[in-house]
């Protein structure tokens, strides 16, 4: 054990970086992650001012913001417009989500006629508003930073938030499943049974959950870094499963991820419009 | 550490005791204040796991192993030990898959305090280690303890631990440890190498700690007979496989093929998704992270198993070195067949199979080595002004 004085005291900043949460199209859970984080909580509040948080307050301040969080997809022309405005506000916009990151599960209206999806759902469709699309956050402004998941995970948040307050980079795996289910001893479930897992092609940071309870990968976290979606699909193809099953797995809450769309397209016979945007 | 004894032992040295006095053995070990690991059937596999008496093993269990599938079933038979390697390795208990190795706290008064945690780890017997595992744990001990850094917790762990061996008398598809001379018959080192008959086990002293562990148990002088049945099982597993590598100059093959046509070839079915590297019982990488509270007043130093095919793990400066699947395909065959000889003076490669019956897709590297041997191209001979011990690695294109 050593000890060293303290020679460097704790910078204290002129003022607390601003935080604000915003929400498009999506289902409010990635945000509700950041209320999630209880014991911490009071922790960053210490650290950052939450001026605009329409989930936790109704007190609600104008920008600019040092750290926009923002959640959902674009699925309208005046969400369109809201975002462009909120990066104009901020200084730092992080995405959170698969909505955010991806499109969201919304995105399978991207392979189907949304004018058809709105009659079916609405009784009057006629006020329904929207675009033929849901699509990512970073397709529409420039993203400083983008943390995957559905939801996100909540200490990925905090070490994202702590990067920035530290002035680091977040440290967040590009790695896939599979290595968090050996760090854990989870025996591989794409090996040891007929199930089809994901995890070889999709990002970690769940901690490897669904593997751990004899269930293949989801893909919530979409592509970890270079995949190789194509050899893994004909794998699955040669014995496991049909494309009639496959394609709907890679068609999931990443669904417009492009390595996970691609893949989806090019196995599916009935395919064509998913890539367009 | 034990003073495990030479390759030859002597027959005499043999000795037999019924099956009910394995189970003694196991809870003698648990008394004398070992933790004590074994396999056992958990999520359709066999795993190893604490074991508290034979009854806990996979008896009458057998797997079939084909590259990227594995299934146990019950089949029928008496045995505790007529299975091969499994998912796991003992490396999981040797190197921890996560680590705390330095902890640093933060007071307003008196600075910064590091320490490194005062770990006591568990006095380990591994029961049921097969030939190709013994092979692999000499392979890490060379890694970990005999080079100029010795890792201090692997050797904490190393120096207690109690190696029981079991003599394989089946082989997997995906068993070649007859290619590697590392099996299927167990060598030096272990305390006790078992051979299950029957209705017997045999076994064998490898070291004092072992020998004195048999004196207190019930068991009488091998004969001529058992020895023979228990030769005739170990050449069975060795008839049964069917998997071979030519390790003939296979360091220079693999380096003198750095651009051969095959790595293109298997970089369009690799997934890069480390789990190789895992189950592989050689493979040491880690790395080392800290990990910090809210506050940064209080932080820890973690490693964690990591592998050279994470896109991360060649992070530096300048970028990612192995910005590809076939580079960082081709980094870990070279490593655990070539370079590894440079580094260790050994192969990192102890022929147990786990990399092609656990990789998703069933890349098969002995079938890599082989494509690779029949059509070699000598498309970038070594300069032979190369220094022989040195590594050089050169980034390929930075990261986008």
């Amino acid at each position: 054990m050593s000890t060293i004085p303290n020679s460097s005291p704790t910078v204290t900043k002129s003022h607390k970086p601003r935080l604000a949460v915003f929400k498009f199209a999506s289902c409010d859970g990635c945000q509700l992650q950041l209320l999630s984080c209880e014991d911490e909580l009071l922790s960053l509040a210490d650290q950052l001012e939450i001026v605009h948080f329409i989930e936790a307050s109704s007190q609600i301040e104008q920008g600019p913001y040092d750290i926009a969080l923002v959640e959902g997809s674009i699925t309208t022309t005046s969400d369109r417009g809201r975002i462009q405005t909120i990066r104009q506000q901020s200084k730092t916009l992080i995405t959170i989500g698969a909505c955010a990151t991806a499109g969201g599960i919304q995105a399978l209206k991207n392979w189907a006629d949304h004018a058809e999806f709105a009659r079916s759902v609405y009784a009057n469709p006629q006020y329904v508003e929207t675009l033929s699309t849901s699509t990512a956050i970073a397709d529409h402004v420039r993203v400083d930073f983008e943390l995957r998941g559905c939801p996100i995970n909540r200490l990925q948040l905090i070490e994202v938030l702590q990067s920035l307050l530290a002035d680091r980079r977040p440290r967040t795996p590009a790695h896939c499943v599979c290595l968090d289910c050996k760090r854990r001893g989870t025996v591989c479930i794409a090996v040891a049974s007929d199930e089809a897992c994901l995890g070889p092609i999709t990002q970690a940071g769940c901690g490897a959950i669904c593997p751990a309870y004899n269930r293949g990968c989801y893909g919530c976290f979409g592509p970890a870094a270079q995949p190789n979606c194509d050899y893994l699909a004909d794998w699955y193809l040669q014995d496991r499963m049909s494309a009639a099953k496959l394609v709907p797995l890679l068609r999931n809450f990443n669904a417009a991820a492009p390595e996970f769309r691609d893949c989806g397209d090019r196995i599916d016979p009935n395919s064509d419009s998913g890539e367009s945007l | 550490m034990s003073d495990y004894r030479g390759d030859q032992v002597e027959s005499d040295s043999l000795r037999r005791l019924n099956k009910d006095e394995f189970d003694k053995l196991i809870k003698m070990l648990a008394d004398q204040g070992y933790t004590v690991l074994g396999p056992k059937v958990r999520d359709e596999a066999i795993v190893y796991e604490e074991i508290n008496g034979l009854a806990d093993l996979p008896q009458g269990y057998r797997d079939d192993q084909q590259p990227g599938r594995y299934r146990v079933a019950q089949v029928g038979h008496n045995n505790y030990f007529e299975f091969n390697v499994g998912p796991q390795s003992w490396k999981q208990f040797l190197f921890p898959p996560k680590l705390t190795v330095g902890t640093a706290e933060r007071d307003p008064a008196s600075g910064w305090t590091f320490a490194t945690p005062n770990q006591q780890p568990p006095k380990m017997a591994f029961v049921g280690v097969r030939a190709c595992e013994l092979a692999a744990i000499a392979v890490q001990d060379r890694v970990f303890m005999q080079g100029p850094y010795v890792d201090p917790d692997y050797r904490a762990r190393r120096e207690s631990l109690m190696l029981i061996a079991v003599n394989c008398t089946v082989a997997a598809a995906t068993c070649f440890c007859t290619s590697t001379g590392t099996g299927p018959k167990c060598q030096v080192p272990f305390d006790l190498a078992f051979t299950e008959l029957e209705d017997s086990f045999l076994v064998e002293i490898g070291s004092n700690r072992g020998d004195a562990l048999v004196d207190q148990l019930v068991t009488v002088a091998g004969a001529d007979l058992d020895r023979k049945r228990a030769e005739r099982l170990q050449q069975r597993a060795a008839e049964q496989i069917r998997k071979h590598m030519d390790t003939s100059d296979l360091r220079d093959l693999l380096q003198q093929n750095s651009e051969h046509p095959r790595w293109d070839s298997v970089a369009s079915r690799c997934l890069s998704c480390t789990n190789c590297t895992m189950v592989c019982p050689t493979c040491f990488c880690s790395s080392v992270h800290e990990v910090s509270d809210l506050t940064g007043d209080s932080v820890q130093r973690e490693r964690v198993w990591d592998s050279c095919f994470n896109i991360d793990f060649s992070y530096m400066a300048d970028g990612v070195v192995r910005n590809s699947r076939r580079s960082r395909f081709r980094q870990w065959l070279t490593h655990k067949l070539a370079s590894w000889h440079d580094q260790f003076d050994s192969s990192g490669c102890v022929g147990c199979g786990r990399c092609i019956t656990w990789c998703p897709v069933g890349i098969d590297l002995t079938e890599e080595v082989a494509a690779i041997r029949a059509e070699p191209s000598t498309n970038r001979q070594l300069p032979a002004t190369q220094p022989e011990k040195t590594i050089c690695v050169v980034p390929e294109r930075a990261r986008p």
